[in-house]
């Protein structure tokens, strides 16, 4: 009885003490000697995975990081300039300043605006719907309101609003990774530069049909009528292929073009309603 | 124009096949095999089949209806198809709470796990079968002895197999020759006057059902071909090699589950391979394996777990083995 | 050369029911309409640039667009009239092209055009000058591809051809235009072969025809006696028999390597509409500015084969047939398996325009779908033995890479699986988007 318990744990001894050394040379010949600055760097990255850096992941960038000479065109959109500047910090390296930028819809064709013609019956898929024909509407350029970009989104930042059939993009989730804008099959989605209070004006369309033509399609297309870009004294208006285009940089948010527009296709969000100056009249006449 | 046209892509018509229209096809075809296992143990037979029916399609509208809380899809046959050969794999007086266990597994673990239909890796009756296998050895393996359309159900007289025969008879020293003595003839075999499960015992009902499979074009011949085409060659072999310890390729092609697996269970659309090369190289093995378990395993039969082992080769052949593609290869003169 | 004994080609293939309800009625010339818009790309290629304004008188047959390059074709005024506008419609691409739109005033022809009904059999011109005749006159390939025939007809030089296939199959449900002008313009589409077996300098030409059609090949096979190396081939009934691969296949039993052109067999294939085309414009100087559309339906009071001025809109086909059906739910151009669903009626007919179906809305929406079943049924339809439930799943997936390299490029997008699916998936859809996707991918590849 006894000699079999020492048997037993001789010879288990002896197993295990063999497999340490095989184990031990395997991983000295396997050992791949890499940065350890790497691992730092990818534990200070937000570990989203989402490719908005233009790598496959958080590792491939980390790796990228390190082998970096200088962080020029290196940035994480989700963790911004904080998680650049610490491992610019860890680096020793200098951190660019990017500016921190949001999705935002070039369209605003709900229903309401923009008519049904035909019914589409086949696969839910805006690449698919795309490839066929223009669209459930006489619109070419328009959201087709399959979601494609929500499934793209990574972060759970778009859903399809049930009664205006377009995607409504959170600002506060949105972290600018830019999927959605490679998933859309009508580069309908733009990164804009995030403003103070998450303010935005920009033109709500994209159709680069004739003025006739779109506002027969939609009610809110861009006509390119030219209104606003002559009351911009900002020069931040620029029309091309009939429509017109704010340039978020050097647009200063006076809000003179969405008044302007003639067809309400500049939209203006997050900004305290207008008093109507009658209105401020009759309060000071009150007060 | 005050109506919307419709725009889809091409084609604009659909041929009049639905998944419901193929299962229903395949009920179709095993109903002459039903009639005749009631034929021959008679009220056992319609209760087995009962049970496992109405079991395998209750658990699967209770999983799709309260634990995934998907849309209910128990009319597309699938269940019923599933429950069906599940009973035809049973000794008609096995007790029903086994039944229903047996169903559980097939329907609950076997496919509803994977996802439901089109994603189980393993035949849903099969896999059933060989848990009851497992389970319940002793009921699963005396079958009652085919005493007519009067049986009873539990109190059948019991009987042995031709496998079971052979296989006891070889380990006791006995040779083929006498040992065919003590089995049913060839004609019996053929109409399904032998002991076994419900479905197995008659040929005959078995291929009516498999001409009628071919003629709706439901299967195609390359599995059922390929499994009784490979199980007869290699028995043949051994049979011509040594008659006195291995039986001929008509004995094991009529006995046992050879043709309901290879008509039935082996081509199952979800399980089987998809291509023509495949399909064979999937038959063969079905049909040698079949033949390595009887002969040489410790069970006396081999085909549910022979496809059970192929069925897991599925994915691999689908992978590598691809039909020839049209101009891939070109040789004009 | 090898000829087959069985006609029709080995592998893959569906039998969708006919429909064939317009085959006995005769062709009928449509009315000239009161408008036309003839859309500036109506074939493979570069679109054509205008050469009229707004304004402007035009007669028929008049060069009102000329090809943009060498894979473009020229574009004739289908009728005589004003030139209204040139902006923009939405056509039977299903997005918005640039046309010309005419509002019509008598129907005065140019002089040049013979318009005689006699039947001209001896050819005069050159091969090359056949070959010019051809892409002057905006001749394309009138199968449904729209190819531009001159670009067909000169072949590369490394290249030999060998010889010619005339496709006359129609293998698609409901078409009938092919098989009415078989019938009625039998001698002149004989010597429409005839000048295009000049053109490629070839001795032998096949027409291959199904064999549901056999007043056809019973008229071209008495015809025929009289042309020298014109064989007429009846053909057994199986979809997509028409697809150039399949029907270079059935008759000589050659098979298009994968991700070629059918030159590489030796042969060329053309529509039997084009080499009826092809004679119109050589013997009679006459531009493509009339084809032979089916419209047809089940609903359709009147369904027939009328010649349409190209640039008719849809709609003027409709009332020629008795007036669109009040539970129309779609309308399809082209044939039901390939053909594209058109978003209204003012959609202007084009060269490649074969046949107009209606389809009650009952018929028009497709069934619900299921999980795959892996039954293998589109495996066996798939006349390039591709394996489509594959192809889809992947490219459902976006794992492109993979169609790849199961030559989703291959496919010729006949339908045959969507159509077989039992469970109602559409593989097709999801093989389109992949194809698409996939010859992008290659193209950015190239480019680097």
């Amino acid at each position: 009885m006894s000699s079999t318990v020492i048997v037993t744990i001789i010879s288990l001894s002896l197993l295990a003490a063999v497999s340490a050394i095989i184990l031990y040379f395997v991983a000295q010949k396997f050992h791949v000697v890499e940065d350890p600055r790497i691992d730092d760097v990818q534990a200070a990255l937000p570990a989203a995975n989402c490719g908005g850096c233009g790598y496959a992941g958080c590792r491939n960038f980390a790796e990228a990081l390190v082998a970096a000479e200088t962080f020029d065109g290196l940035n994480c959109p989700v963790g911004g300039n904080e998680v650049m500047k610490s491992i610019a910090g860890m680096l020793g390296k200098t951190a660019g300043e990017a500016d921190p930028s949001v999705a935002v819809l070039l369209c605003n064709g709900t229903p309401q605006y923009r008519p049904k013609t035909t019914r589409y019956d086949g696969v839910v898929s805006c690449q698919i719907q795309h490839n066929l024909y223009l669209g459930e509407t006489n619109c070419s350029y328009g959201c087709l309101g399959d979601g494609d970009c929500v499934k793209a989104c990574g972060f759970d930042a778009i859903m399809i609003d049930s009664e205006t059939m377009l995607p409504v993009i959170s600002d506060d989730k949105c972290v600018a990774c830019g999927a959605c804008v490679k998933s859309c099959p009508r580069h309908l989605i733009e990164l804009r530069k995030k403003a103070k209070k998450d303010r935005k004006i920009y033109v709500a369309c994209s159709n680069c049909d004739k003025g006739a033509v779109a506002i027969k399609a939609c009610k809110v297309a861009c006509i390119a009528c030219n209104k606003c870009l002559k009351v911009c004294e900002f020069g931040a208006i620029t029309i091309e292929k009939n429509r017109a285009y704010i340039d978020a940089k050097k647009c200063t948010f006076c809000r003179k073009c969405v008044a302007e527009c003639s067809t309400h296709s500049i939209m203006e969000v997050n900004f305290p309603p207008r008093k109507p100056k009658v209105e401020t009249e009759m309060l000071t006449i009150n007060g | 124009m005050n109506n919307q046209l419709n725009v889809s892509l091409s084609p604009h018509i659909h041929g009049r096949e639905t998944t419901q229209k193929l299962m229903f096809g395949v009920v179709v075809a095993l109903i002459p095999t039903i009639i005749a296992s009631v034929i021959f143990f008679g009220a056992g037979a319609i209760i087995t089949t009962a049970a496992a029916v109405i079991s395998c399609v209750t658990i699967e509208y209770l999983i799709q209806r309260f634990m995934l809380r998907k849309p209910v899809s128990i009319t597309d046959g699938s269940a019923l198809v599933t429950g069906l050969l599940l009973a035809l794999n049973l000794p008609s007086n096995i007790p029903l709470y086994m039944i229903v266990i047996g169903s559980m597994v097939a329907i609950g673990v076997a496919k509803m796990t994977f996802g439901g239909l089109g994603n189980n890796p393993f035949n849903p009756a099969l896999v059933g079968r060989v848990f009851m296998l497992i389970s319940f050895p002793s009921h699963m393996t005396t079958w009652p002895a085919p005493a007519g359309f009067a049986t009873g159900y539990i109190d059948a007289v019991t009987g042995a197999t031709p496998l079971a025969i052979i296989k006891e008879g070889i380990k006791n020293g006995e040779s083929i020759s006498e040992l065919m003595l003590k089995i049913p003839s060839t004609a019996e075999m053929i109409l399904g006057k032998i002991g076994g499960s419900m479905g197995e015992v008659s040929a005959i009902a078995l291929i009516i059902g498999f001409i009628y499979l071919l003629y709706k074009k439901i299967i195609t011949w390359h599995i059922p071909v390929s499994v009784i085409g490979s199980l007869a060659l290699f028995t043949s072999i051994l049979w011509i090699a040594n008659p006195d310890i291995y039986a001929g390729p008509s004995f094991h092609i009529l006995s046992g589950g050879v043709l309901l697996g290879a008509i039935f269970m082996a081509t199952d659309y979800v399980t089987s391979p998809m291509n023509p090369k495949s399909m064979i190289l999937y038959g063969c093995g079905i049909g040698i394996l079949t033949a390595i378990i009887r002969i040489w395993g410790s069970f006396p039969e081999g085909v549910s777990f022979a496809i059970l082992i192929m069925n897991a080769f599925v994915p691999l052949m689908n992978t590598y083995i691809k039909p020839k593609r049209f101009g891939e290869e070109v040789k004009n003169g | 050369m090898i000829y087959k004994t069985s006609h029709t080609f080995p592998k893959g293939g569906i039998h969708p029911p006919e429909y064939k309800l317009t085959q006995n009625v005769p062709i009928k010339p449509l009315p000239v309409p009161k408008s036309v818009i003839i859309p500036l790309s109506q074939h493979i290629g570069a679109a054509s640039a205008p050469v009229v304004a707004k304004g402007d008188h035009v007669k028929t047959g008049q060069v009102i667009a000329a090809a943009n390059g060498f894979v473009s074709s020229n574009i004739h005024s289908s009728v005589s009239g004003v030139v209204s506008k040139i902006d923009t419609v939405i056509d039977a691409s299903g997005y918005r092209q640039s046309a010309i739109f005419i509002d019509v005033q008598g129907d005065e022809w140019i002089d040049s055009i013979d318009r005689s009904v006699s039947v001209i059999s001896e050819i005069e011109l050159a091969p090359e000058q056949i070959i010019e005749k051809c892409r002057e006159l905006g001749i394309v390939g009138l199968g449904g591809a729209t190819f531009p025939s001159h670009v067909k007809l000169a072949v590369p030089k490394d290249k030999k051809c060998s010889i010619l296939i005339i496709n006359g199959v129609e293998c698609e449900p409901y078409l009938t235009s092919d098989h009415r002008l078989m019938l009625e313009k039998g001698e002149e589409t004989l010597i429409g072969i005839k000048i295009l077996m000049k053109a490629l300098h070839v001795e032998k030409a096949m027409v291959g025809i199904e064999s549901n059609k056999p007043d056809a090949i019973e008229h071209l096979k008495e015809l025929s006696k009289r042309f020298d190396g014109i064989s007429i081939h009846s053909l057994t009934v199986k979809y997509p028999q028409g697809a150039e691969k399949q029907l270079i296949k059935t008759l000589t039993n050659r098979e298009v390597p994968s991700g070629k052109l059918p030159i590489e067999t030796g042969a060329v294939v053309h529509n039997v509409a084009t080499a009826y085309a092809v004679y119109e414009a050589v013997q009679k100087n006459k531009p493509l500015i009339e084809r032979v559309v089916t419209i047809t339906g089940k609903s359709l009071s009147a369904p027939g084969n009328y010649l349409v001025r190209i640039g008719s809109p849809v709609n003027s086909l409709i009332e020629a047939a008795g007036g669109l059906p009040d539970d129309t739910g779609k309308i399809v151009s082209g044939g039901p398996m390939m053909g594209k669903a058109l978003q209204n009626t003012g959609i202007p007919t084009s060269k490649g325009m074969s046949g107009i179906i209606l389809f009650p809305a009952s018929e028009s929406i497709r069934g619900e779908t299921g999980p795959c079943i892996r039954c293998a049924k589109c495996i066996a339809a798939c006349p390039m033995n591709l394996e489509p439930h594959l192809l889809a799943n992947a490219s459902m997936k976006a794992m492109f890479e993979r169609t790849e390299s199961e030559r989703i490029t291959d496919c010729v997008e006949c339908g045959s699986c969507s159509y077989t699916c039992p469970a109602g998936r559409p593989l097709l859809d999801y093989i389109r988007l992949g194809k698409s996707t996939v010859i992008k991918m290659a193209r950015e590849r190239n480019l680097k």
